[in-house]
């Protein structure tokens, strides 16, 4: 008992020098639970997030536009790879975090849970959506464990790309015909809120938030990040002609932010329980995925299987 | 619901020289039957913007990494040898090129 106070104080001082704490340095179980938890929901949401966006790619407007989203829905993968790595390095194997989240037992960002109706909506998640994750993730950067802010770093680089395609998408249909400009602003007015809700509960009420921002795995908390997307996103909307659908929405020369409106956290915790539009159908397609690649990866082990066999005949 | 019984392959450390004359750097890891297959999954998911030259995949449990609580003893000798330094030594004004 006493050595684990000890090493807690270790641990303490360590993250207070501002130093990352690696895999093999002693960590407080909940630390590694609540990084397990947090890390694997990420990698989750990145693949989940292939989903309403891989729904258009067959259908994208024109070459460009078609080759964009499939670099963009293969980064969203790769980007999954990264955090299962990272989040392997804390003791879980991939096996157990996949099941989890085809159990339903680990969650993913909620925002995927709604349906891609139009090609605006391809727009819409570049701008907002991605907009949304990379300021959670540039903040994560700085996270206190070294493989998830390495794989952050990585990330971010790659990211903003995501969001410029987006904005793109949004300009030239706001531009065009009044059917496109329509098209935009219904994107706009349906991700709008969810995006909003992608940066979780106000800080009053999130479980989690006080406790990772002691341990640094957080830099900074839920209101403070969502109130600085507001503040960035706005000027963007008029750039763009388009209205945010928020009624309360209005510049605080005081504060020197936008004010707006309250979200509707009964909807947040409804779709968070699994009953958003498309919880159902994202999980099912993955198991489905999942279950038809089985034989290749059947397959394969027992080439490498034989391979390994063979090599070890040629040296007896 | 599907039971993930089946296996994701061993998991291979993936080091990347992002050009000639620099050393590999670790990236990540990945999931891999083989060798060969190591390093097509190490390709595709580490150096999608031509990140890298080269790569190399290791077993990851063929790796054996010092502890962190050896850091004390085990880098040690370091500090108590100034002499591996050059500033160490004193050489006299004027003496060039050294």
């Amino acid at each position: 008992m006493e050595n684990t106070i000890q090493l807690e104080e270790l641990f303490d001082a360590k993250l207070e020098r501002g130093e990352f704490i690696e895999p093999k340095d002693w960590m407080p179980e909940k630390y590694r639970k609540t990084l397990i938890r947090q890390i694997s929901q990420h990698a989750h949401s990145e693949v989940i997030g292939m989903q309403p966006e891989g729904n258009w790619i067959t259908r994208a407007p024109s070459l460009r536009r078609k080759a964009v989203l499939l670099a963009k829905v293969q980064d969203e993968g790769g980007h999954g790879l990264y955090l299962y790595s990272a989040c392997e390095t804390l003791g879980i194997s991939r096996d157990e975090v996949i099941q989890q989240l085809q159990s339903g037992k680990a969650k993913y960002s909620s925002i995927f849970n709604y349906p891609t109706l139009t090609w605006a909506d391809m727009g819409a998640i570049g701008w907002l959506v991605d907009g949304a994750a990379i300021m959670n993730q540039v903040m994560l950067q700085r996270t206190s464990y070294g493989p998830y802010s390495r794989a952050m770093v990585r990330i971010c680089k790659e990211e903003s790309f995501h969001q410029r395609q987006g904005y793109e998408i949004m300009c030239v249909l706001a531009k065009g015909s009044p059917e496109q400009k329509a098209m935009a602003q219904d994107a706009l007015n349906r991700w709008w809120w969810p995006t909003l809700m992608m940066f979780g509960p106000k800080d009053a009420e999130s479980s989690n938030s006080a406790e990772s921002i002691k341990w640094k795995i957080k830099r900074e908390t839920n209101d403070e990040l969502r109130q600085k997307f507001v503040d960035r996103t706005v000027p963007q909307a008029e750039h763009l002609g388009l209205t945010v659908p928020d009624k309360d929405l209005k510049w605080n020369a005081e504060r020197n932010s936008y004010d707006f409106g309250e979200i509707d956290w009964e909807e947040f915790w409804n779709v968070v329980q699994g009953n958003g539009p498309c919880n159902k159908v994202r999980i099912e397609n993955h198991v489905r995925a999942h279950e038809e690649g089985k034989w290749v990866r059947e397959a394969a082990a027992a080439y490498a299987a034989k391979k390994a066999k063979a090599a070890q005949v040629q040296v007896a | 619901m599907s039971s993930v019984t089946d296996s994701q392959w061993p998991v291979w450390e993936v080091f990347v020289q992002t050009k000639s004359g620099m050393p590999h750097k670790h990236c990540g890891s990945v999931h891999a039957p083989d060798k060969e297959i190591a390093l097509q999954n190490a390709r595709d998911v580490y150096t999608r913007r031509s990140e890298g030259t080269n790569i190399w995949v290791v077993p990851a449990n063929a790796i054996t990494a010092s502890s962190p609580e050896d850091i004390g003893p085990f880098f040690d000798p370091s500090n108590d040898k100034p002499y591996r330094h050059p500033t160490f030594y004193e050489i006299p004004e004027g003496v060039k090129y050294m």
